[in-house]
């Protein structure tokens, strides 16, 4: 009776440390934390994570995968954040220059208030496409660190540059202006 | 008996009303709601997410909502992360009950166990008869001691 006793604690154990063990490699599995910045950095051009997200500028959802065949610039931002502001009319423009050679400008708005981010657009006169992701679930996938940041896919859906900060000084802009050719071309 | 009854009663219905509408208190909330960018609570941010979830959090109470109604708007907004605690239903259930869970789970186990060794512990055989030499000497000893 002992000895049953015994391999019933024993199986326990060993059950529970299968256990942790089993979470550990689905978490490793599914860990999408991404560096597309480095990746791109070094000229891999690596795949663009999909999302589909609550649209904030009409009613419904915008799938990233949508805009296949497409250039897209994915510009991550949040009403709160001081350098978006610097950068959201600069953005507008870049996408009034160039929807008509097939580039779309994708805002996503994160960890913010739907209220304040429509005030946003509101008062920046965006009038490209936004979508909401109030828990940021995103971000990770995407190797976010911070707001805002800009990444710039070919028509492939591949990051061929991307940008941490705002795209403010001249020379983030110059940079922005022949990744956005560069992604159109592709 | 009758008038304390209603008197007990009266009491109870004046209290009850004033106890239900206070308003919840700001500083509690912001202890027990996350700010998203910082990952501590709105109280120990300054963050301006966490500012202005600060300011939410008065509107809402200067607006007459409950605490319930304040924490279910930010987690329509910012998800369930932004609770500090998990809620006691659902989902965040398990994050109360697992620790429960796998505190009986070992306290089971550490009775099994404990009860293995002691039983084991335990003689299982009758005690080893003496050396009959060693038996003589024992006798002899003990009759001259007697004797």
């Amino acid at each position: 009776m002992a000895g049953r006793a015994r391999l019933v604690a024993q199986g326990v154990a060993i059950g529970l440390v299968a256990l942790l063990f089993v979470l550990l490699v689905w978490a490793l599995a599914t860990d999408e934390g991404g560096d597309l910045a480095g990746a791109a950095a070094r000229g891999e051009r690596p795949a663009a994570p999909d999302f589909t997200l609550e649209r904030l500028d009409e009613e419904g959802e915008l799938s990233l995968s949508s805009l296949q065949g497409k250039a897209v610039v994915v510009n991550v931002w949040a009403s709160w954040c001081g350098p978006c502001k610097e950068e959201a009319p600069y953005l507008e423009q870049v996408w009034r220059r160039n929807r008509a050679r097939g580039l779309v400008v994708v805002g996503l708005d994160a960890k913010d208030f739907r209220r304040d981010a429509r005030n946003f657009m509101r008062r920046y006169e965006l009038t490209f496409p936004v979508v909401y992701d109030g828990p940021g679930d995103t971000l990770p996938g995407w190797g976010v660190t911070g707001f805002p940041e800009t990444f710039v896919l070919d028509r492939r859906g591949r990051v061929v540059e991307s940008f941490a900060g705002a795209v403010s000084s001249d020379e983030d802009r110059a940079r922005l202006r022949a990744a956005v050719d560069s992604a159109l071309e592709s | 008996m009758r008038a304390l009854a209603l008197v007990v009663a009266c009491a109870a219905a004046l209290t009850v009303p004033a106890w239900a509408a206070e308003p919840p208190n700001a500083p509690d909330l912001e202890a027990e709601l996350v700010c998203p960018v910082c990952e501590t609570t709105l109280d120990q941010s300054n963050a301006p997410v966490a500012q202005r979830m600060k300011l939410f959090i008065r509107e809402r109470i200067a607006a007459g909502d409950s605490e319930q109604e304040i924490k279910d708007a930010l987690v329509a907004q910012f998800g369930p992360g932004v609770l500090a605690t998990p809620r006691k239903s659902g989902f965040g259930l398990l994050a109360w009950a697992l620790p429960l869970a796998a505190l009986a789970a070992g306290a089971l186990i550490v009775g099994v166990l404990v009860r293995s060794w002691s039983r084991r512990r335990t003689p299982s055989s009758p005690e080893t008869p003496l050396d009959p030499e060693l038996e003589r000497r024992v006798d002899e000893e003990l009759a001259r001691y007697e004797g």
